[in-house]
């Protein structure tokens, strides 16, 4: 299917803009020219086709969007929260799925390597991550253990100069292409401890996950370890126990925070345009007062959400954010954008089902969203159990 | 070998276009700013490659504008220029301008300059030539291909209804068009680097301005599109005949 011209323009109804620098909107537009150049035109047929579109792991490498705020010694780019969660934004405003490759390879694969990886392996592998020679993945999630990574099974076991590690990981972005995964596994003393595997190590397989209706531009599959022998110096020195894993998810969160409004603003934007564009009944249907509340209410949940991201990533500079917060803005993200993506779907008719236009890809993707890196229901436990210092995960 | 690069600052290609001060004045009220596309896609880009195929190379950015074109200057030095030099002037006299840039590129001692074709606002197409002559240099316009070997340059113009190949040795000033390079995008490396690329702000030298606008006016507004089915011929014929009145 021919993939129309991406006339995409960015709502900003509160002048959020005046709260961004010049290097800020720098970035902002090289990453949307880059998605209006390199991925509107390709990625609806990688959908369908279900395909991931491989090339964009070295342009987004070149682009600079790997590890952006990793310093400049091992190949990042040394900017600020704003503008990677601007970055993320319009990423996923071309596609979840690009986002989520990005996301996966800066927030869980570089950043663990950086904060707690020792010299030589931060000098190993983070430049080739940054410049996208190399993609990683991040195996947290098993098969029986998704919202409660705490009681996983996937063990390692000290066999002197390396060490066994045995299990299997599940629903794994970029799994099926990566030369890179950082796993979290548990020691004899069940503690949880990241080591990073090279494909090609022994007793090593990356299955594809087949049959997804959503992210299906990005490649899933599974980690399975069938007594792969680790050298200890792949093991990360820096860090033990859940907060390894979890300190990641934060980061890759927050940039899910932005991303998933960059697939509303997308919905949004396509709505507002076809409103105006489509006539029934002798007028367009942007005239009806039920379609212009819907446009209205997309737009209000939008520009809070811009102002919330906003405030998310200057506390973020000043290194005050709280995993908390986080929490917050991903799940409130996610929750406008699936709504707005429903909506405008509605508001397209049928021709919001098909391909020609990005809302229904955007709909799908959005449940992928909604449900990793901490499920819609996880989110609100974390902001109830802040609130009120009860425990109701268990 | 030292190029300089003529950049200026024009309204994005959607911004809505009015005027003010008795239609004396373009109303820059929230317009958006972009570097000239013939300055940016094909002249600095062209420049870029140039210092790709000789890392000796190096490239100076010139503007006359006020401190609002910084961005589009932080922009260019992203995409690739070394440093740049604002001439600190809001004047849209194109002699004023191009005796600017003339007099900076006398101290910088330049083998090559690039302008654009033209701005995609004013579309003056006059700074190049103006500036030639202004440095004696010799000038090829609405380059469309640019090839450099040694000192010798290669340039194919686009004439009409065919092409024109020039050689020239440098110095020389060339306006650039399509078919120049192709658009970049810079990456992240490029943005962060030009925070410390050096931007030199000048005083203007004195320089008489020889023409004023009176008055700018827009173009009637465009009639509505009427879309007809591809099948219904008799409808087309209709419409051209009774409303058109084109047959
Ligand atoms: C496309 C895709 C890509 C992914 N990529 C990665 C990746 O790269 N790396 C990785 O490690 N993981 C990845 N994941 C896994 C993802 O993080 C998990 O799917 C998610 O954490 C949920 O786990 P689960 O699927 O096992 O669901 P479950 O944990 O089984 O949850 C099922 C339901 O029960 C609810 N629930 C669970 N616990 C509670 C509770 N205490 N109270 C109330 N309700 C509860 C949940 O909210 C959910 O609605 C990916 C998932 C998808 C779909």
């Amino acid at each position: 299917m021919a993939a129309r011209t991406d006339l995409f323009t960015s709502p900003d109804y509160f002048n959020v803009d005046e709260l961004l620098t010049e290097e800020h909107k720098m970035v902002r537009e090289s990453v949307r020219n880059y998605v209006k150049k390199e991925i509107s035109p390709i990625i609806e047929d990688y959908a369908q086709r279900a395909e991931f579109p491989l090339q964009i792991v070295r342009q987004l490498g070149e682009l600079g969007c790997f590890g952006p705020t990793v310093p400049e010694q091992y190949g990042g780019g040394g900017l600020d929260y704003i503008s990677y969660g601007l970055m993320m934004q319009e990423l996923e405003r071309g596609d979840s799925g690009v986002r989520s490759t990005a996301s996966v390879q800066g927030s869980l694969v570089m950043f663990p390597i950086y904060a707690y990886g020792s010299e030589e392996q931060k000098m190993k592998y983070l430049p080739k991550l940054a410049s996208g020679e190399w993609l990683g993945c991040f195996g947290l999630t098993e098969p029986n253990h998704g919202s409660d990574p705490s009681s996983m099974l996937t063990t390692i076991r000290d066999a002197g100069d390396h060490v066994i590690l045995n299990g299997a990981k599940m629903w794994i972005s970029n799994a099926p292409f990566s030369q890179v995964a950082v796993v979290w596994a548990k020691n004899e003393q069940g503690e949880i401890q990241g080591v990073i595997l090279e494909r090609g190590m022994e007793g090593f397989t990356t299955p594809t996950t087949h049959g997804k209706w959503s992210l299906r531009a990005s490649a899933t599959g599974e980690l399975v370890f069938d007594n792969v022998k680790v050298p200890k110096e792949n093991i990360l020195p820096g860090v033990k126990g859940l907060k390894g894993p979890l300190s990641c998810l934060t980061k890759a969160r927050y940039g899910i925070a932005w991303g998933a409004v960059g697939a509303a603003m997308d919905c949004y934007d396509t709505a507002l345009r076809y409103s105006k564009e489509r006539e029934q009944f002798g007028k367009p249907i942007g005239g009806f007062q039920l379609q212009q509340k819907k446009l209205a209410e997309m737009l209000t949940e939008i520009t809070k959400a811009q102002l919330l991201n906003w405030r998310l990533g200057v506390l973020m500079n000043e290194g005050k954010v709280t995993p908390q917060q986080v929490s917050m803005a991903k799940r409130n993200a996610c929750e406008i954008a699936t709504n707005i993506a429903r909506d405008a779907r509605q508001m397209l008719g049928g021709m919001g089902i098909t391909g020609e236009y990005p809302v229904m890809r955007h709909m799908m993707n959005l449940e992928s969203v909604i449900t990793y890196e901490g499920t819609h229901d996880i989110h609100l436990l974390i902001t109830g159990m802040d609130v009120t210092g009860f425990n109701a995960f268990k | 070998m030292k190029i300089l690069v003529c950049i200026s600052k024009t309204p994005d290609t959607t911004a809505k276009i009015a005027f003010t001060d008795n239609n004396t004045k373009f109303d820059t009220g929230g317009v958006q700013w972009i570097i000239n596309p013939y300055d940016e896609w094909y002249a600095l880009v062209r420049a870029i490659e140039l210092k790709e195929a000789d890392p000796s190379a190096v490239i100076h950015l010139i503007t006359v504008g006020a401190a609002d074109a910084e961005p589009i200057i932080r922009k260019a030095l992203a995409l690739g220029g070394d440093e740049a030099i604002r001439v600190n002037a809001d004047n849209h006299d194109s002699y004023y301008i191009a005796s600017q840039i003339a007099e900076v590129a006398k101290q910088g001692g330049y083998d090559l300059i690039f302008t654009g074709k033209e701005t995609i606002d004013y579309n003056g197409s006059s700074i190049g030539g103006m500036v030639s002559e202004l440095l004696g240099l010799p000038y090829v316009s609405l380059a469309a291909k640019f090839e450099l070997a040694g000192n010798k340059a290669t340039i194919t113009r686009e004439i009409e209804g065919g092409e024109e190949v020039n050689e020239v040795e440098l110095p020389v000033l060339v306006s650039c068009q399509k078919g120049m390079a192709e658009q970049r995008i810079p990456n992240m490396k490029g943005i962060m680097g030009a925070r410390t690329k050096p931007l030199k702000v000048v005083e203007p030298v004195a320089v008489d301005t020889l023409t004023s606008v009176v008055g700018f006016g827009l173009p009637p507004a465009k009639a509505g599109v009427k879309l007809v089915a591809p099948d219904n011929v008799e409808e087309l014929v209709r419409l051209l005949h009774e409303e058109v009145k084109a047959i």
